[in-house]
């Protein structure tokens, strides 16, 4: 089961909602399809990202995937810490392992999102 | 349109093996593989500090035999079989005629008048042919058993004892590049010291209903001492450590062995007359108009296949293998770039996402094992 508390893409990204800001990653479903994940490349803070755009790229050992905004906004921050320790993302992919601290230009676009138990039908599927 | 039905990949002798161990699968080469069982970067580090048990049943066994069973393979092959010592082996190609590289292989003496080739799944078939056609009116009889063939690696620094207890080979004297018949498990076996890891290790051939029992028996010798199965994903990256070139990412039928760096295969000097030698001795003498470099990317982000490289604002080449190395930390590609920016050292660009990241020519490998 996914965490409950967030929402989800089908392109397999979560978003956890605090006020009018969102932390973003990738769930450990789509970090075990990837395997070893050894690169992250996210956007500069400031950037605005419409939701569903690309907004930066994960590379495992194998293959390099694009990522996508679930929610779009402007980038308040990205985690410093995937440049040193990328596997992060396969390890804790709903904690230590976040993306990209948003601020949310329209919250209706995370009621719009995947809730737990369709995400979960997703993957199953 | 294919036919799915006809296109489905075939799975090994192992099959049922990969399933219990949970592993991961993919198509490759009209084989159905284990990509990873654990994770790349797992079973990458077992096999350089420990060992690691391969499924390499996908691989071409033609085996050749016959009085003229040499001479038709140094006619065949740019390398000269007849000049292998009986238990002995060596890296081979098979060319066209216009020098480019149908196929790398590994070439074994069995016995005076027998010897077995290896080819790479995806080429076998082409391979099996080209040489049929090859060794006609030489008295030569060509038996591909490919099929019939299961094929399990060891390989590791505790590979040769783990292997020991199992075999009735006397394995310490098995030389680098050597092969013996006996038996593992009590499975009749043709026992190679050859490899495609960067370390010691064997490759065990037996006949295809008795893998599965060579299989296991190397896993259960293996496991105690911190042997795992390992995979095509972390094949690739040991390889490319190691600095061994891949058909179909580095070496294609564009490619001649010189480009390649691997000019030393081909002998010009051999009695034999053979399929692209007026080719290769025209690149002999002219150099070759692009070389196979090792890089190490000094800029974030990974070099893939097929990304071009650029000196300055210049196209200089591409890139045809790269990945993060496990045992470097770094960022290693294998690319063609022009002659003159092939010296190590020389600071080029490997545009990933439309930036030119900085990347240096080394010399390869990037890894070598201590001995």
């Amino acid at each position: 089961m996914v965490p409950p508390d967030l929402r989800y893409t089908k392109d397999h990204e979560w978003v956890r909602l605090a006020g009018d800001e969102a932390i973003v990653g990738i769930t450990a479903f789509a970090a075990g399809q990837l395997g070893d994940i050894v690169f992250v490349e996210l956007p500069d803070a400031g950037r605005v990202l419409e939701q569903f755009a690309t907004f930066g790229v994960v590379e495992s050992v194998k293959a390099v995937s694009d990522l996508f905004a679930p929610i779009g906004g402007e980038v308040l921050e990205t985690n410093g810490a995937l440049a040193a320790r990328p596997e992060l993302v396969n390890e804790e992919p709903y904690g230590g392992g976040w993306m990209l601290r948003v601020r949310v230009a329209d919250r209706r676009q995370f009621d719009e999102l995947l809730e737990p138990a369709a995400y979960d039908a997703l993957v199953a599927g | 349109m294919t036919d799915a039905a006809e296109s489905s990949p075939r799975p090994t002798p192992l099959a049922d093996r990969h399933a219990a161990l949970g592993a991961k699968l993919i198509e490759f080469s009209g084989w159905l593989m284990p990509v990873q069982y654990r994770g790349i970067i797992e079973e990458h580090r077992a096999v350089r500090e420990r060992a690691g048990v391969f499924d390499l049943s996908h691989m071409g066994e033609l085996f050749i035999e016959g009085p003229e069973a040499g001479a038709g393979l140094a006619a065949a092959l740019v390398s000269d079989p007849p000049s292998l010592a009986e238990g002995r082996a060596h890296y081979s190609m098979i060319c066209a005629e216009d020098g480019g590289i149908l196929d790398d292989l590994i070439v074994y003496r069995l016995a005076d008048e027998r010897f077995l080739v290896v080819a790479n799944a995806g080429n076998a078939q082409l391979v099996s042919d080209a040489l049929a056609e090859r060794l006609e009116g030489f008295r030569a009889v060509l038996d591909d058993r490919s099929l019939a063939t299961a094929l399990c690696a060891i390989q590791g620094p505790l590979a040769a004892a783990i292997l020991q207890p199992l075999t009735d080979v006397d394995v310490a004297a098995l030389r680098y590049y050597a092969i013996a018949e006996g038996a593992v498990a009590g499975i009749p076996s043709l026992v190679a010291r050859t490899g495609y890891t960067g370390e010691d290790g064997f490759e065990v051939f037996v006949d295809a209903a008795r893998g599965g029992e060579l299989w296991d028996a190397l896993l259960s010798a293996g496991e105690p001492r911190g042997a795992m199965p390992v995979g095509l994903g972390a094949r690739d990256t040991l390889r490319l450590e190691a600095g061994m070139p891949l058909y179909g990412n580095d070496l294609d039928r564009s490619t001649n062995p010189y480009e390649a760096n691997l000019g030393r295969v081909v002998r010009l000097g051999k009695p034999a007359d053979f399929v692209g030698r007026a080719a290769l001795e025209r690149v002999a003498g002219e150099g070759p108009g692009r070389l196979l470099v090792g890089l190490v990317v000094r800029g974030r982000g990974i070099a893939r296949h097929g990304y071009p490289v650029v000196a300055g604002d210049r196209p200089s080449g591409v890139v045809t293998s790269g990945t993060q190395s496990p045992t470097l930390g770094l960022p290693i590609a294998m690319a063609y770039v022009a002659p003159g920016d092939a010296r190590p050292g020389t600071m080029l660009g490997v545009e990933i996402r439309e930036r030119a990241v900085e990347a240096e020519v080394v010399p390869l490998p990037f890894y070598r094992r201590a001995r």
